[in-house]
């Protein structure tokens, strides 16, 4: 009789399991078809960093240091400068004359963006930068600050009337 | 005949003559049933293990001298990478700690603790959920595992919508929280916890009564209680031979006082009991995010304390003094009285505790943390002797290691 009971029980079960599975035929694949489809971020997603402009098309960065002094693997490597009447990068005093991301050495901890007291440096969207050599993972400045949006409109509108 | 063998304790190679006849198997470090890097040097006799004892150092990276290195916040990146399953518990022990080093331990306000219990609670479900699919499909169920993942892929959406990390999430700050959880992120959780009983059914369904999954863990790698408490085991491994310990009922922290839930536990000390409690503590975790999410109340979310405590960023940009003082911290880091402490609380895998030694200084003189993996897998060689080399996979799988833990 246990034998039985056990023998049941267990067809019992296997089938169930097996019925489990096969719902899950007819309900609507979750997969991502990843790289064909690229994956949708959540807006805080840390991704790689951009330098941003303000209205005026000017760098918000002000080299002021303080998310190379947050950060807690020595990725950001900056030199300022002093701004001249002549040559005009940021709002302030001072601007970055050299800012490099070693992303051979960033983590993604996002404490330099939490750090930026004028919100100069963000994180985007981006995350596919695998090379053959790491001595491109550095990015310089002028790869990651935003393009300027009024040049960017000029051009256009200079492309569209040529 | 005489034959070789090699000693594991002299590390000689010595004649067999006169001894029974075993075999050393070496497994892993390489194997996929190892949960990592992990190594289990086997002393087999046929198929039966005599003796298993594991090798760990494969996955040492430093990570406590390391942060003697960095400054209290610093360090915090450091600590998702220990339990990575469970960055968020890792997050929440070391933070606590420096906060108690701080003495704000009662000035976190009530919004900020609850949104902590909320992505901890989160973070067991998600680290059980990778516990089951593996160590379902070590024994041969495949199905579990995509189910189980495709539950904690939503888990780390939601990490990623409140932090912006997935895996290293580096989210709790000293004080309370970096910044609000994003408006529509509550009624997302909302959804997804009240699914969440459902897919478990679907988990159990696939497993609990299953003939070939009780064969497999029924009666394999006991241990009895007065052997999990001489050797350390905390966390689910601990409860499910019997012992009802569990720090968020004993020493609550975080306002876990305040939620209802029940601590399961079993008496078998096994492999199955190990699954059940596991299981049901998917569902009562289940049930405190529900609480949490309900009782949410509004509020700072950041202790007003400044010299500990990041200042709010709108008024850091409108206020002299509060620039001042957010410049302070961080080019200077904080500096915590002399003194040392220790806090411990109930990550997924059992209790997770940090030790800081203070200097006074803005870095920590010496950090220690007392990660339940390492000590959960002291029991590994109790709970395999006598056993088949079979068993030794399901029982690594239900003792829910993470070698990043173990290693640091």
């Amino acid at each position: 009789m246990n034998l039985l009971r056990e023998v049941v029980d267990a067809s019992v079960a296997l089938v169930k399991g097996y019925g489990m599975t096969l719902r899950h035929v007819f309900r609507p694949a979750i997969t991502e078809n990843y790289p064909d489809v690229l994956p949708k971020f959540e807006e805080r997603y840390r991704g790689i960093h951009e330098l941003q402009r303000d209205e005026n098309g000017l760098e918000k960065c002000v080299a002021c240091f303080l998310c190379s002094a947050a950060c807690p693997a020595n990725a950001i490597y900056i030199e300022a400068a002093e701004n001249t009447e002549k040559e005009r990068f940021s709002q302030a005093e001072r601007y970055a004359k050299v800012y490099n991301i070693d992303y051979g050495r960033c983590i993604f901890c996002g404490f330099c963006v939490e750090a930026c007291p004028t919100d100069a440096i963000t994180h985007g969207h981006k995350f596919e930068f695998a090379i053959y050599d790491t001595k491109d993972l550095i990015y310089t400045k002028d790869m990651l600050l935003v393009p300027d949006s009024r040049k960017e409109k000029g051009r256009k509108a200079s492309d569209q009337a040529a | 005949m005489e034959t070789m063998r090699f000693n594991l304790e002299s590390g000689q190679v010595e004649s067999t003559a006169g001894k029974a006849e075993t075999m050393i198997l070496s497994m892993g470090p390489q194997h996929p049933s190892t949960h990592g890097v992990l190594r289990v040097v086997l002393e087999l006799d046929g198929e039966t293990v005599i003796k298993a004892s594991p090798d760990i150092g494969y996955l040492h990276t430093g990570m406590e001298k390391l942060s003697e290195t960095k400054t209290y916040a610093q360090v915090l990146p450091i600590t998702d990478r220990t339990d990575y399953l469970a960055p968020m518990s890792n997050n929440l022990g070391y933070i606590m700690a420096v906060e108690k080093l701080c003495g704000l331990q009662n000035e976190i306000p009530l919004r900020a603790q609850y949104v902590r219990v909320i992505m901890v609670e989160l973070n067991r479900i998600a680290s059980h959920l990778v516990w089951l699919g593996t160590h379902a499909m070590d024994i041969g169920a495949m199905t579990v595992f995509l189910y189980c993942f495709r539950e904690r892929e939503q888990i780390l959406n939601f990490f990623e919508a409140a932090c912006g990390g997935r895996l290293t999430t580096s989210y709790f700050r000293v004080g309370g929280l970096p910044s609000e959880i994003p408006p529509d992120l509550v009624p997302r959780i909302q959804k997804f916890i009240k699914e969440f009983p459902g897919r478990v059914d679907e988990y159990e369904t696939l497993l609990t009564k299953n003939p070939i999954w009780l064969r497999r863990t029924q009666g394999v790698g006991t241990i009895s209680a007065q052997n999990a408490v001489a050797i350390g085991l905390s966390g689910p491994s601990l409860r499910a031979t019997g012992v009802d310990y569990d720090i968020r009922k004993k020493e609550p922290y975080c306002g876990y006082e305040k939620f209802e839930f029940r601590v399961p536990t079993r008496t078998e000390g096994d492999v199955y009991a190990r699954y059940l409690c596991r299981v049901e503590e998917l569902r009562q975790s289940q049930k405190i995010v529900q609480q949490a999410l309900d009782g949410l109340p509004g509020g700072p979310i950041r202790a007003d304390c400044p010299k500990y405590v990041l200042p709010d960023r709108n008024k850091m940009k409108t206020e002299m003094e509060t620039l001042i003082h957010h410049y302070k911290i961080i080019t200077e880091g904080i500096h915590p009285p002399v003194g040392e402490v220790y806090h411990a609380i109930e990550a997924p895998k059992g209790e997770l505790g940090y030790y800081l030694v203070s200097d006074g200084g803005p870095k920590p003189l010496r950090m220690h943390i007392r990660g339940p993996s390492f000590v959960n897998l002291q029991a590994l060689a109790t709970m395999c002797e006598g056993r088949l080399v079979a068993d030794v996979v399901a029982v690594i799988g239900s003792l829910d290691i993470v070698l990043g833990e173990i290693d640091r």
